[in-house]
């Protein structure tokens, strides 16, 4: 058995209780095994399953409780509940929608393209799941540890483009389509500045691996990191298209979206997708920026990873409450000409650093976070005055623009009845016959 | 406070810049007609003594035999109002008026109203088609005459034994047109 | 080099999320920027200027309820001083304080709606909108203290109202018109300090004052460009003459000045409430039957009266033959006329700005089609 798999123990703990005896289980002290001799491609098959199982079921069941999660922020943000009927707290809600939405009419639009249109969801659906792969949970629980981790979450979460553009375009409906390209924008001006981002975190770690980035974080990167962190928390609401960003939902409002033909469990798989986004965007942050798994040590390393997850998503669920969204053409003029030159300054910054001090120890961090800090601060001030804002200043009236002249003459000497409504001349027109309230000027 | 021009005052002063074009005046109401109309509404627009900039209403009322558009105009730069009517359709045939829309843009969506509801074309409209209602659709409904489709229904199955003329006892009294005698036709004071 | 692009018609239909109300828009768009605009009204027409002319003059109250759902006192403050023009009518001072209390009451809550949406159709998934409404609850509470019901209020007789508040009324008010304030902070603070709103917001659908007055538009879309016009100064009516309140005027003309001036004049109208709870007095709030009977029957002739509404100038028309129903209504409705300049804002813009520029317009439907 290769030992790559034996170093990680959730791995181990499976395949050494089924099949003891191998070379490497016996290296570590497994003496037992359930099965018999011959049988350990069926150890290994059976605790490939399980582990695969443990994880999709453990998405699965995470975004279950973020559907849940964020509708109730949704509510408490709003000074509302949030859903309270189904179970208790509202925790089924999520069941009863995935219910209704199975329910559904599975409608497939008579102009679309049959093989690609029952294909996008899962184009959309698989990377979601599979970045998970990567990211440690705790401990040594995780699927693999690939030596290139960062650069396959990079690589996977592109294919998310595609899948965006194959669901309109097996649509064969043209808005679907117009919608579609407003969105694989988005998505495109965003890969850069997140990748970038991330290139600093690897820099520091000297490697790509996600265990090593994590055993290198002394102190959390974000402390490090920071203008990488902000680059990449908004590159990452860019690239789930929430809001700030969600324009293509917005609009899709407006006119079709590209999801706009998808009806039912095909929807529903999208929607699920969205919210698996999430959760591993949350999940890469916490790895790369908040030490992962690491804290103190009485409390178990799946618990820190938890919490600092859930931080993760209350934060990003925020955001998403409280801000409007942005126009197309102010989200791609952010990314091209705000986060991308704050990317190359941390870039830059980092490796001098580095060159400066190559070992790689806590005190190194501590340099840098406080060089980083200020840098950050003056690149983000430089580039806003770079972009440019609407003017906080003017948003009173100019006291000194032209006015147009309203009431400034008077009809000279006009017959002027006042024709008002109430008074005390009323009190006698009332008396009077009919035909003097056609005297009086009835207008 | 908005002063309101006298039927007489206004009268004379656009009979000092367009003679001929006024027919009466009583009142607060000038009437207009409806040959000279658009002269009178420019002038009255842009000559300095009016400056009526503000067009608030456009509305057309139906008495019988014939229809009256009533224009209500406001001066912001002198804190005026007035009040324009013209007469048109006599014997409710074709009613037609000069369209203010080149004058006053407001005017647009008002007159498409009253072609739509009560049937008054307006010469000279950029987009003279119905607005509340859609393209086909039988009759103009504010009329005094408009029969809806379920009346029509009903009067024709129904045995014509008087029982809902007007008139009768079962006819609803509730100012129903034809159970007072018009006024504007013979109302003048 | 060109790129060859073909314009695309979008049909954003009567059931829309954004639009307030069933409106139907046509829209040609090439790329992002709008090319052409159609509006098609007439999806709530009721016929509410037919069904007035065989109703008595006050069940024609229920009727202007339900063409402005959104400030109904508003609609009956207007036509009943109509119908008190044109039946010589001297309403009670009571009465006319009452009248003047729900009216400025029901235009803060039109302008809670108005900004709320503007925040809603901007994107924040409706955390300034709720918090608008919860605001408006809280009057439209009021108002069922006032005349039991929330929106169609029907509060409005000749001469003036037909109930008078009851005793808990004034202080729940006074209560309330300090959540108010505090609400229109919160609320001006996310307008005044939202990069994002600003830069959504500011220098969209900018129009000139000349070709406002020349598209008969009043309200707050002619106070953003700065012409001093609101019939409240300028013609008072009822006892504003005996207020004093400051004008709003805006110079910007652009989508973020409208909505600042509804925001100012809602400050604006808290101010007005109180001094009208400090000038207000008992008495009868309506005349009593001997001077007005049940059934007014106005003399022949015609009236035209017109308020400053939320939305504008908010005028009726009526017509009279002498017979308990009038013979004509006519209902001058802000929200159509305002919606004269639709293309001008909205064609060379682009399409992300289509509905705020469509909201700052501030339409409802119910008053567009009637």
């Amino acid at each position: 058995m290769d030992p790559v798999f034996l170093d990680n123990s959730l791995w181990r703990n499976i395949y050494c209780n089924l099949a003891g005896d191998s070379a490497g289980c016996a290296a570590r002290e497994y003496s037992a095994g359930m099965l018999p001799t011959g049988m350990e491609w069926l150890a290994f098959a059976l605790a490939a399953a399980a582990i695969i199982g443990l994880f999709v079921n453990g998405v699965l069941g995470g975004v279950i409780v973020l559907i849940w999660g964020e509708r109730r922020l949704f509510g408490r943000f709003q000074t509302r509940t949030g859903p309270n009927r189904w179970g208790p707290f509202g925790l089924l809600t999520p069941v009863a929608d995935a219910i209704k939405t199975m329910f559904k009419e599975d409608v497939v639009p008579k102009d679309a393209d049959r093989i690609l249109f029952n294909l996008a969801p899962v184009m959309i659906a698989a990377p979601a799941l599979l970045v998970f792969s990567v990211i440690p949970f705790g401990v040594g629980t995780y699927v693999a540890d690939l030596n290139v981790g960062v650069l396959f979450i990079m690589a996977i979460t592109s294919l998310t483009t595609l899948a965006v553009l194959t669901a309109a375009w097996s649509s064969g409906n043209r808005i679907a389509i117009l919608s579609a390209f407003r969105s694989v924008a988005l998505l495109i001006s965003y890969e850069i500045p997140m990748a970038l981002a991330l290139v600093g975190v690897i820099m520091l770690a000297g490697s790509m691996s996600l265990g090593q980035i994590i055993g290198a974080q002394s102190i959390p990167f974000i402390l490090v990191q920071p203008l990488a962190v902000f680059v990449f928390f908004i590159a990452a609401m860019a690239e789930m298209a929430r809001a700030p960003f969600d324009l293509t939902e917005a609009e899709s409002e407006l006119a079709a979206g590209y999801l706009n033909d998808y009806a039912s469990m095909k929807f529903g798989i999208f929607f699920l997708a969205e919210f698996m986004a999430e959760i591993s965007t949350s999940a890469i942050i916490t790895v790369l920026f908040l030490s992962g798994w690491r804290g103190w040590e009485p409390v178990p390393s799946h618990l820190w990873f938890g919490a600092k997850l859930i931080l993760v998503l209350f934060v990003i669920i925020w955001f998403r409450m409280t801000l409007p969204r942005l126009r197309i053409d102010q989200v791609l003029k952010l990314a091209w000409k705000g986060l991308f030159e704050l990317t190359l300054i941390n870039i830059i910054v980092t490796a001098v650093l580095i060159a400066i001090w190559p070992e790689p120890t806590t005190t190194r961090l501590w340099i840098m976070a406080a060089v980083n800090w200020p840098v950050a601060i003056i690149s983000i001030w430089a580039v806003s005055k770079l972009l440019g804002t609407s003017g906080y200043d003017d948003t009173e009236p100019d006291s000194d623009a032209p006015v147009y002249p309203v009431a400034t003459e008077q009809i000279p000497g006009s017959a002027v009845h006042i024709s008002g409504v109430t008074g005390p001349d009323t009190q006698a027109r009332m008396s009077s016959p009919a035909n003097s309230h056609i005297e009086q000027g009835g207008n | 406070m908005t002063t309101p021009w006298s039927g007489a005052a206004l009268a004379e002063a656009i009979e000092a810049f367009a003679p001929g074009s006024t027919d009466k005046s009583h009142g607060g109401d000038v009437w207009l007609k409806p040959e000279a109309a658009f002269m009178v509404c420019e002038g009255l627009k842009s000559r300095p003594e009016f400056k009526f900039d503000l067009l608030s209403s456009v509305t057309a009322v139906d008495y019988i035999d014939h229809f009256e558009v009533v224009y209500h105009l406001t001066s912001l730069p002198k804190n005026a109002s007035a009040v324009l009517k013209i007469r048109v359709g006599l014997g409710r045939t074709d009613a037609v008026v000069p369209s203010v829309v080149p004058i006053w843009r407001g005017a647009d969506y008002q007159e498409r109203e009253v072609w739509d509801l009560m049937g008054v074309r307006f010469k000279g409209h950029p987009n003279h088609k119905r607005i509340m209602l859609w393209e086909g659709f039988p009759g103009h409904p504010l009329r005094k005459d408009y029969v809806t489709y379920d009346q029509s229904i009903v009067a024709s199955l129904a045995p014509d034994d008087g029982a809902y003329a007007a008139g009768s006892e079962t006819a609803v009294e509730l100012g129903t047109a034809g159970s007072q005698p018009a006024p504007g036709a013979g109302a003048e004071a | 080099m060109a790129i060859k692009t073909q314009p695309v018609t979008v049909n954003l239909g009567p059931q829309h999320p954004s639009t307030h109300g069933v409106f139907r828009l046509r829209v040609m768009f090439d790329g992002e920027e709008i090319v052409d605009v159609e509006p098609v009204f007439g999806y709530l027409h009721r016929g509410s200027e037919k069904l007035a002319e065989e109703r008595t003059y006050t069940q024609i109250v229920t009727l202007t309820d339900r063409m402005d759902y959104v400030s109904p006192m508003l609609n009956n403050q207007a036509y009943m001083l109509a119908v008190e023009k044109l039946a010589g009518i001297e309403p009670t001072q009571r009465g006319v304080w009452l009248r003047m209390i729900a009216a400025e009451l029901q235009r803060i809550a039109s302008h809670l709606v108005a900004t709320g949406f503007l925040l809603q159709d901007l994107g924040a998934l409706g955390t300034p909108l709720i918090y608008a409404m919860r605001e408006r609850e809280n009057i439209l509470d009021l108002f069922e203290m006032l005349c039991g019901a929330r929106i169609t209020n029907s509060y409005l007789r000749p001469g003036g109202v037909f109930m008078d508040a009851p005793t808990g009324f004034w202080l729940a008010l006074d209560r309330e018109l300090v959540d108010i304030v505090n609400t229109l902070d919160e609320l001006e603070e996310y307008l005044s300090g939202n990069e994002i709103v600003f830069s959504r917001t500011k220098g969209t659908a900018v129009l000139a004052p000349e070709l406002l007055i020349n598209a008969s538009i009043t309200g707050p879309m002619l106070r953003a460009s700065g012409v001093d016009w609101d019939l409240r100064h300028r013609n008072p009516y009822d006892y504003y003459d005996r207020i004093e309140f400051k004008r709003i005027l805006h110079t910007a003309s652009d989508n973020y000045a409208r909505y600042w001036v509804r925001v100012q004049e809602a400050r604006e109208s808290v101010n007005i409430i109180r001094q009208c709870v400090a000038q207000i007095e008992p008495g009868p709030v309506r005349p009593s039957f001997d001077d007005v009977p049940r059934l007014i029957r106005p003399p022949k002739g015609d009236a035209y009266v017109a308020i400053e509404g939320s939305k504008g100038e908010l005028g009726f028309y009526l017509v009279s033959d002498g017979g308990i129903a009038p013979y004509r209504m006519h209902v001058r409705a802000p929200s159509l006329i305002n919606l004269t300049l639709l293309r001008d804002m909205l064609i060379g813009g682009l399409f992300g700005d289509l509905f705020v520029s469509f909201g700052s317009v501030d339409l409802n439907m119910g008053e567009v089609d009637r």
